[in-house]
């Protein structure tokens, strides 16, 4: 038991480490490296709450994917520092109403969480309990049977904004020639070469 | 104090012993690996291979990683020095946290965890950072390129890699990897998912950054691409974990398709020999193939890399993944 605490605080605090310093970070790659160390911290503490299958997604999904990406445009970004420091104090009050509308609102979430009466319910009753079934099925059950319905509104939001995506960056180009790599399969021989007999001095 | 030592030194120190009865033959495999690939790619050109130092030049793996040692090491001018040397550490670090969960016989595995498949498609899609991070730290126009192209590479291939995966799964029912292997006990998951079986082992090679998609290193065009700076051991610590990524990447095609541990035929003269040997012999295989494809095909162009990711594998995959669903629940062949 010793041994989980402590992981647990070698966790949480590296975690909140972390997160201070995708915030405070002087380089933005050195921001998103540490976000990422963030969502490993996350990860383990998944794990130790026996969340194994939501920890590896996490990995699979932030890390794995989203992050790689992110890192990506960063790097190619050509910030000066300097500039971006500038302008620090003018953005400050905006960035500190936005968070402060966020945390008002999850503590308005999370109170409405503790003192609603169905709220008991609505959190243990579809849960199968974890000696009958692993964690993976458990949350199979509550997001492809009890919640299918919700399971697939979400899918059809993300569709259109996956749609949305694409229109707003999709712009065709004039006289861009692109590889057909069928049409290049599709080639004959008789097609492309003519083999003809050329005359001394008279040309073809 | 009986109880600290009974309840908690007492299984580190066994977890510790386990953990180097894995790593200690993987080292001396990717070692090995070296000079094998040198060899066999000796053989198919007409050449010896090293044949010098050493009977059959069988030191040789040695005498190079005592070179490597050896060598002056340069930190480059502009280079961001954290990032440029934490970068080959990851790199070995996760080539080597994903043999805990590989089973090497019925029962034997240091970690038995539920969701192991997914562990190791999530230690497997890491390996980009290590690639990323070198080619940005290094401040050089030829590792930064060969860094990005790598990224855009792994990401690709990794989601026709999940797809592949999700197949297997739904013929499994389990996430475990000891039970992704039981369950092929009757017939190896190469024969009915034969086309997902060649979609993962070129997604592989791709993933391993092997020829014909060895882009990010390309050393006719970025002269090494993403490792170009680096020298001396940290370059040993990318060599090194990029042999041990393939040696994993096969071990992952052996469980996934070919029936780990398992011998060939549940048979007399087959279940003589013990699992492991059936096992690494699986492995053996599946880098010798690595081995000639890279000294068969030539590199591939980038924009036609892309397209067979995306147009070409993604979604013919997704399309297996439909129709293996279906004829499971057509069937009523759907594991409980």
């Amino acid at each position: 038991m010793i041994v989980q605490t402590i992981a647990f605080y070698v966790f949480s605090a590296i975690l909140v480490a972390s997160g201070v310093m995708v915030i405070s970070a002087r380089n933005p790659v050195h921001s998103v490296l540490f976000l990422i160390l963030a969502f490993f911290q996350a990860a383990g503490l998944a794990v130790l709450m026996g969340a194994e299958f939501l920890a590896m997604i996490l990995v699979i999904v932030y890390v794995g994917a989203v992050a790689v990406l992110f890192l990506f445009v960063v790097m190619m970004l050509d910030i000066n520092f300097k500039e971006l420091r500038s302008g620090f104090l003018q953005y400050l009050p905006f960035g500190a109403l936005i968070g402060l509308i966020l945390l008002v609102e999850l503590a308005v979430v999370l109170g409405a969480w503790v003192t609603a009466p169905a709220a008991p319910q609505a959190a243990g009753a579809p849960m199968p309990p974890l000696d009958q079934a692993t964690n993976t099925e458990a949350l199979g059950q509550l997001l492809y049977t009890h919640y299918v319905y919700l399971f697939q509104a979400s899918g059809i939001v993300l569709l259109i904004a996956m749609i949305g995506a694409i229109v707003l960056t999709l712009r065709s180009r004039e006289g861009v020639r692109k590889q057909n790599v069928g049409a290049q399969l599709a080639r004959r021989r008789e097609e492309v070469v003519v083999i003809r007999k050329v005359p001394t001095g008279g040309g073809v | 104090m009986a109880d600290f030592w009974s309840g908690f030194l007492l299984p580190l120190i066994i977890i510790v012993l386990q953990i180097l009865a894995i790593v200690v033959p993987l080292l001396v495999g990717v070692a090995y690996l070296t000079y094998a690939e040198r060899k066999v790619m000796g053989a198919m050109q007409l050449r010896q291979g090293p044949m010098l130092v050493g009977p059959f030049g069988l030191l040789q793996p040695m005498a190079d990683g005592l070179k490597l040692l050896a060598k002056e090491h340069i930190l480059p001018s502009g280079a961001n020095r954290v990032v440029f040397y934490v970068a080959p550490m990851l790199t070995f670090f996760l080539a080597l946290v994903a043999w805990a969960v590989i089973p090497f016989a019925e029962g034997v595995v240091l970690a038995n965890i539920n969701v192991g498949i997914l562990y190791l498609f999530a230690i497997s899609s890491l390996g980009v950072y290590g690639i990323i991070m070198a080619g940005w730290a290094s401040n050089s126009r030829y590792a930064f390129l060969g860094g990005l192209r790598s990224a855009a590479q792994m990401v690709s291939y990794e989601v026709s890699i999940g797809l592949v995966i999700i197949t297997v799964l739904l013929c499994v029912g389990s996430l475990n990897i000891s039970d992704i292997v039981r369950a092929q006990t009757t017939v190896w998951f190469a024969v009915p998912l034969l086309p997902m079986f060649v979609i993962f082992f070129i997604s592989a090679l791709a993933e391993t950054n092997r020829a014909p998609f060895d882009l990010p290193e390309g050393e006719s065009e970025l002269v090494a691409g993403f490792m170009v700076e680096y020298g001396s051991f940290p370059y040993a610590l990318f060599f090194l974990g990029e042999y041990a990524n393939m040696i994993l990447m096969s071990a992952m095609t052996s469980i996934l398709f070919l029936g780990g541990w398992l011998p060939p035929l549940n048979m007399v003269p087959f279940t003589w020999i013990p699992g492991p040997i059936w096992f690494a012999l699986k492995i053996v295989f599946c880098l010798f193939v690595f081995i000639w494809v890279r000294a068969t095909m030539p590199r591939f162009r980038y924009d036609q890399l892309m397209r067979l990711g995306w147009k070409v594998f993604l979604p013919f995959s997704l399309l297996w993944v439909v129709l293996t669903a279906g004829v499971l629940v057509t069937f009523g062949w759907l594991p409980k």
